[in-house]
């Protein structure tokens, strides 16, 4: 397994190389290639994952807890990767303007992704910091890459906050060390297995310290409320690829840096403390995204705050304690990759046919797309957590767990916020899809050259991965396979589920 | 081990040094010349690695002299000629560079109040804690919490690009410091990956701050208002 593991931490980072060196007409073919291959090698360690904890070197590591982040990355990396040659073509500007585009879009992606790949393989603390820092690092340039206002602004304010708040998981990585070390002595290297282990017997301070830093700092981009305030700003100017992988795997791949503190926090605190801060964050962030999802003018920064709700949800999910809502999180990890990333590919549709990432100027979705516009609907759906979505299943085991480990205002505010959250959603995706194009006259000229575009999807290959981002739904909507099923049932009794 | 060879000299060493870079802190607070602020992070990058220094030989860590050297390179001599070449190439030369106009939200007085509010704050709080140890001196420790929060009220106070990152960097060190009073027993290779982390964001700051530069002739963040709600 050791091979798939270094396989997994040098492909993507052979394609960046790739795609910087070799000519821009190549990017397209390899990347896809890349994203394809790394998704096969997160699935060939489901098996081994599911039964024992893989350690190599004390500074690799991947467990269940670990793989369930990794397969919401691989599938999110091989679907983007797919659906980046389509958008790609659509970078509206001269060749000599787009193959630089391409050269440095495609080997951000890749970059990318492999920091994020690298991220929950990491057997260490400090690696873990690094590789979440390198995260940020690449993922700014690639919401600055579209060159514009907006998108330099973005870029800023992300960079920005979410160093300082890394700044604090810095501090939290400290304390941690810290703390370990009071127990396993000064040449502790930060590695999670013995920290966990002996969780029990290190000093409570330092950990309570290293808990409330990590889910300050780490929360910063996970987008907890009040440290999100970048990510709306940084989904929305993006590319659409990169704010599918921000959303879906960015986002949760943060949260997995807090499930291992938690993991300590609770070994050494007893559940309650770790539990009643993730509780008042998740349900923070979820009334703010349920505020927010009115009146959102931008189709992006309508999912960016989508995501936000869903991230409150995982965050109150855990705070429950209960196997079943911790199962259900886990599975919420993987339904919300594949759902969010797909109303992002979809959306990102929607602006390349339309110009505009403007609502109001999103008419006749379905009339106009008839691929996107459908995928779109059932990934707002999905997003909302209809039958038979991955989505309902998970939110469902969460709500249950919630309800069964005596959380009865807790389940019900998550019930009542997501309801409205679901409003918010329909409302902009009905006018979207479902109002008829407005006449001529209204139009700006350049909006009026757009919307005479026939019926039709500007590419195959934009559409391919959405379809099968929703076969993934289904399957973990109806019919969960029992490998990760029992993935995740190791993955729970990791977490240190209790009644 | 450390007791016996030095009493009291590694903690008072430590204390004395976090205190310097606390108030090196506060310059950069009140310092309107961005040219200035980069000169105070150098010396508090500096003291950072005096500290370091006098900690190896305190409590024979021979990592830590390699630590220093490397840190010493990187935050005295690295980051402040990438910082410079930016700042010269956004028009804002050694011998006439005014700041940026506008700058400042608060009066340097009322900042420095806040900044004393907030530091006090953090030593306070982080004192209370009683996080220490053999290694630990608790006062340095409180002082590396203060700064932490200063340098953050430095990025809230400030209305430019350059100046917001001179608060990012000296927020690092803040925790350099913390990470060098609680954890000098670091392995190397991972403070090693923290610094060249530092350095690669210093080189997407600086990447960012030319590309905002060239969009809006001006470093200010003041126009910095399009994306809201």
């Amino acid at each position: 397994m050791i091979a798939v593991i270094l396989a997994l931490l040098i492909v993507p980072l052979a394609a960046a190389i790739a795609c910087a060196v070799l000519p821009a007409k190549l990017a397209p073919v390899i990347t896809p290639v890349s994203g394809v291959a790394c998704f096969g090698l997160v699935l060939a360690l489901i098996p081994a994952a599911g039964h024992r904890d893989l350690n190599y070197l004390s500074y690799l590591r991947v467990d269940a807890l670990s793989e369930i982040f990794l397969l919401a990355t691989g599938f999110l990396y091989g679907a983007v990767t797919v659906y980046s040659v389509g958008y790609a073509k659509h970078h509206d500007q001269n060749q000599q303007h787009r193959d630089r585009y391409a050269k440095r879009f495609f080997a951000g992606l890749n970059l990318f992704a492999w920091a994020m790949l690298a991220a929950p393989i990491m057997g260490s603390l400090a690696l873990l910091w690094i590789a979440i820092e390198i995260t940020t690092i690449v993922s700014a340039l690639l919401v600055a890459i579209e060159d514009t206002d907006r998108a330099a602004e973005a870029a800023w304010k992300y960079v920005l906050i979410a160093s300082a708040g890394l700044g604090l998981a810095l501090l939290a990585t400290v304390f941690a060390y810290f703390a370990g070390s009071q127990v396993l002595g000064e040449h502790y290297n930060l590695a999670i297995r013995p920290l966990i282990a002996s969780a029990a017997y290190l000093p409570h301070t330092p950990v309570r310290l290293a808990f409330m830093l990590a889910v300050l700092g780490y929360g910063t981009k996970v987008g907890f409320f009040p440290v999100h305030t970048w990510l709306p700003d940084a989904h929305s100017e993006a590319p659409t690829p990169v704010s599918a992988l921000l959303s879906g795997a960015l986002l949760a791949t943060s949260f997995y840096a807090i499930l291992r503190y938690y993991q300590v926090a609770s070994g050494n605190l007893g559940s309650g403390f770790p539990r009643d801060t993730l509780l008042a964050f998740g349900v923070a962030s979820l009334l703010l995204a349920a505020l927010y999802v009115f009146g959102q003018r931008d189709i992006k920064r309508l999912l960016a705050y989508s995501s936000m709700e869903h991230m409150g949800i995982l965050a109150i999910g855990v705070s429950f304690g209960a196997p079943v809502a911790l199962a259900g999180v886990l599975l919420h990890v993987l339904a919300h990759a594949a759902a969010k990333g797909n109303a992002f590919m979809s959306a990102g549709v929607f602006t390349v046919k339309f110009g505009t990432k403007q609502i109001s100027a999103l008419r006749g979705g379905l009339d106009v797309l008839p691929w996107s516009g459908p995928l779109f609907l059932i990934a707002v759906f999905a997003l909302s957590a209809m039958p038979p979505s991955g989505i309902f299943r998970s939110e469902f085991q969460i709500v249950y767990g919630g309800l069964g480990s005596g959380n009865y205002a807790a389940a019900a505010v998550l019930v009542a916020l997501v309801t409205v959250v679901f409003f918010g959603l329909t409302a902009s995706t009905t006018r979207m899809l479902f109002t008829p194009a407005p006449a001529r006259r209204a139009l700006a000229p350049s909006e009026l050259r757009r919307s005479e575009q026939r019926r039709g999807e500007p590419s195959a290959w934009m559409v391919v991965p959405m379809v099968a981002g929703v076969v993934v739904l289904l399957i973990l909507g109806l019919h969960p396979p029992s490998e990760l099923n029992g993935l995740i049932a190791r993955a729970v009794t990791q977490l240190g589920a209790t009644r | 081990m450390s007791g016996v060879q030095a009493p009291g000299a590694y903690e008072g060493a430590a204390n004395v040094i976090a205190a310097g870079m606390l108030l090196l802190e506060f310059g950069m607070l009140r310092q309107a010349l961005v040219r200035d602020q980069i000169r105070l992070y150098m010396a508090q990058s500096a003291l950072i690695s005096v500290l370091a220094i006098v900690i190896a030989a305190d409590r024979n860590l021979p990592d830590l002299y390699a630590l220093a050297a490397l840190s010493a390179a990187l935050k005295v001599v690295a980051v402040p000629l990438v910082l410079r070449r930016l700042l010269r190439r956004a028009g804002l030369d050694d011998e006439e560079m005014p700041g940026v106009a506008g700058s400042n939200t608060l009066s340097p007085a009322t900042a420095v109040l806040a900044g004393i509010v907030l530091a006090a704050f953090g030593f306070f709080c982080f004192g209370s804690l009683g996080i220490h140890g053999p290694a630990a001196p608790a006062l340095a420790l409180s002082l590396a919490a203060a700064m932490v929060l200063v340098s953050f009220g430095l990025m809230i106070v400030r209305r430019d690009v350059a100046s917001q990152a001179i608060g990012f960097l000296s927020l690092e060190n803040a925790i350099s410091l913390a990470s060098l009073v609680v954890a000098s027993g670091l392995p190397f290779i991972l403070e090693t990956g923290f610094l060249f982390d530092l350095l690669a964001a210093v080189v997407v700051f600086g990447m960012l701050i030319r590309a905002h530069h060239a969009r809006s002739e001006s470093l200010s963040t003041a126009d910095l208002t399009k994306l809201q709600g």
